[in-house]
Formats: C-alpha cells, sequence, structure tokens
C-alpha cells in the first residue's frame, strides 16, 4: 500500500465517521463541530488529487465561513431547557432504507458501467501525467479570466452576479422590521 | 491503488449520509447541514473524474499521442458548485433566523404557513 492509498483511507475513514457524528449526534452544537471536521477532510480529499485551489478554497469558505455562519445561527435560534437539540423525526428507519437503497444504486451503477470497466487507471499513473511545470492555480485562473482561449469568463461574471443578489436577498429577509 | 471507484463510492456514501440528514431531521439547521454534506459529497465526485479525465492530443512529431495534462472542467465546476452553497447557505440561514422571530421556532415541521 503506497502513501496516497493510506492518507486516502485515513482521510475517507475519518470523513464517514464525522459525517455520521453530524447526523447522529444529540446536541446540535456538537454536530456543528463535526460538519468541521467533514468539511477540513475533505480538502485533504481534494490536496490527494492534484487539486490543490479547491481545497484552500474548501478550508477558506467552508471551514472558515459557513460554519461560523451556522454556528451563528444556531445562537440565534437557541431554544432554552431543550437538551435534545437536534432530534430525528419517527419516519427515521424509512428515510434510512431510501437512503441505502439511492447509495447502493449510485455505488452499483459507478462500479459496473461501461466507462468505468475501461478506466482502469491508477492514480499514480494519473498523476504521473500531470506536466510537471505548470501550477495548479494558474490554470484555473487561466481558464476563469483569460477570454481569448476557450474559458468561463461569462459563468464567473454570472457567479459574482448571484452572490450580490444573495448578499441583498440575506439583508432583506433577516432585518427586522 | 487508488482508483476513480474509490473516490466515487466515497462521493456515494457522503451523498447518502447528508440525505439521511436532510430528511429525518427537525431543526432546519441541521437540515442545511445534511444538504452541504451533500454538496460536498458532490464536490469530491467532481474533482475525481476530473482528475482522472485526461486531455489526449495527436502528437506534432510522429506516432502517439500527447498528454495535455487533466481537463480542469471538474475542478471550474466544483468552485461554481461552492459559490452556490455560500450564496445559498447565507439566504436559507436568514430565512431561519427572520422564521424563528416570527414564530419561534425552527421545526421544519411547524413551519407550514404555506401548506394549503
Amino acid at each position: 500500500m503506497d502513501l496516497a492509498t493510506l492518507l486516502f483511507w485515513i482521510f475517507a475513514v475519518i470523513l464517514v465517521v464525522a459525517a455520521l457524528l453530524v447526523v447522529g449526534l444529540r446536541n446540535i452544537v456538537h454536530s456543528a463541530l463535526a460538519l468541521v471536521v467533514v468539511f477540513a477532510m475533505a480538502a485533504g480529499i481534494y490536496t490527494l488529487l492534484n487539486a490543490e485551489f479547491i481545497a484552500i478554497v474548501q478550508i477558506l469558505i467552508y471551514v472558515g465561513a459557513v460554519t461560523i455562519l451556522i454556528l451563528f445561527a444556531l445562537m440565534l435560534t437557541r431554544i432554552a431547557g431543550l437538551t435534545r437539540t437536534n432530534p430525528t423525526n419517527r419516519l427515521w428507519p424509512i428515510a434510512a432504507i431510501i437512503c441505502i437503497l439511492v447509495g447502493g444504486t449510485i455505488i452499483y451503477a459507478v462500479t459496473t458501467s461501461s466507462r468505468a470497466i475501461q478506466n482502469t487507471m491508477t492514480a499514480a499513473q494519473a498523476a504521473s501525467q500531470v506536466p510537471a511545470n505548470i501550477n495548479n492555480v494558474v490554470r484555473i485562473g487561466q481558464l476563469l479570466y483569460s477570454p481569448t482561449s476557450y474559458s468561463y469568463v461569462l459563468p464567473f461574471e454570472i457567479a459574482s452576479l448571484v452572490l450580490l443578489v444573495a448578499i441583498v436577498g440575506a439583508i432583506i429577509i433577516g432585518r427586522e422590521d | 491503488m487508488l482508483t476513480l471507484n474509490h473516490f466515487l463510492i466515497l462521493g456515494a456514501v457522503l451523498f447518502c449520509i447528508g440525505l439521511y440528514g436532510a430528511i429525518t431531521k427537525h431543526n432546519a439547521i441541521a437540515v442545511l447541514m445534511g444538504i452541504e454534506i451533500m454538496l460536498n459529497a458532490v464536490n469530491i465526485t467532481m474533482v475525481g473524474f476530473s482528475f482522472f479525465n485526461h486531455v489526449n492530443a495527436p502528437s506534432q512529431f510522429g506516432f502517439g499521442v500527447t498528454n495535455l495534462g487533466t481537463l480542469l472542467t471538474g475542478q471550474i465546476f466544483a468552485i461554481f458548485i461552492i459559490t452556490v452553497a455560500a450564496a445559498e447557505a447565507a439566504v436559507a440561514l436568514a430565512m431561519v433566523i427572520a422564521i424563528y422571530r416570527k414564530r419561534d421556532t425552527v421545526d421544519v415541521g411547524e413551519i407550514d404557513m404555506m401548506k394549503w
């Protein structure tokens, strides 16, 4: 077992256990703290996949901003005298069956599709084919900003519009009248 | 040996855990946490596909193909998913706080003013 595989299994096991804690813990603040571990381990998985830019963005936006936002919302919506702040509804066995069915279907589909069978390349081979002299961040920047080549300039601008609308909407919805 | 299937199955498992959290929780913020886990599962799948997807072009000199590196389309998709997820979290948490101010609850079973 090489180092990348070992790291993948460490990240994956912590990721899945933390995700189970997020949906399983009784106290919702503890769930929010387990969510931090989920996001950080996902950043580790991105680093394994040579996606340094996504890993950094994941740490900055998810671990830094979204978790703080969730913790602030929890603080502002506290209901006094409640010990089980993260209850599940009584139909949870049916929900679990549905989730296992969905997951089984996805796993069956990805492991038996013709594309998956053809793709026998391992991660080490894929990593060895990446040009060593070109940075991941540089390539993403070229794709996002350069209008001369085939790029994503227009979706990038639309994303900034989406963020602007979200900011205005959050202020309008959340303000006191 | 790491293959694409490792990352796809990890994404599928995480997606299911997030789905379970999103459909069973009473607290609206816990539902949001489930949705965030699902979005992260999709991102892992996207970046995994991007890592194993290569551009092969015919070589300039002679036969064979030269590898131009991985296609980064999946990573660009992941960036846009992260953007939309951040916008969604901001608006949804503002809505949860507004509803809490008006109704004194964040239980999604009790928020039914738009039903019927």
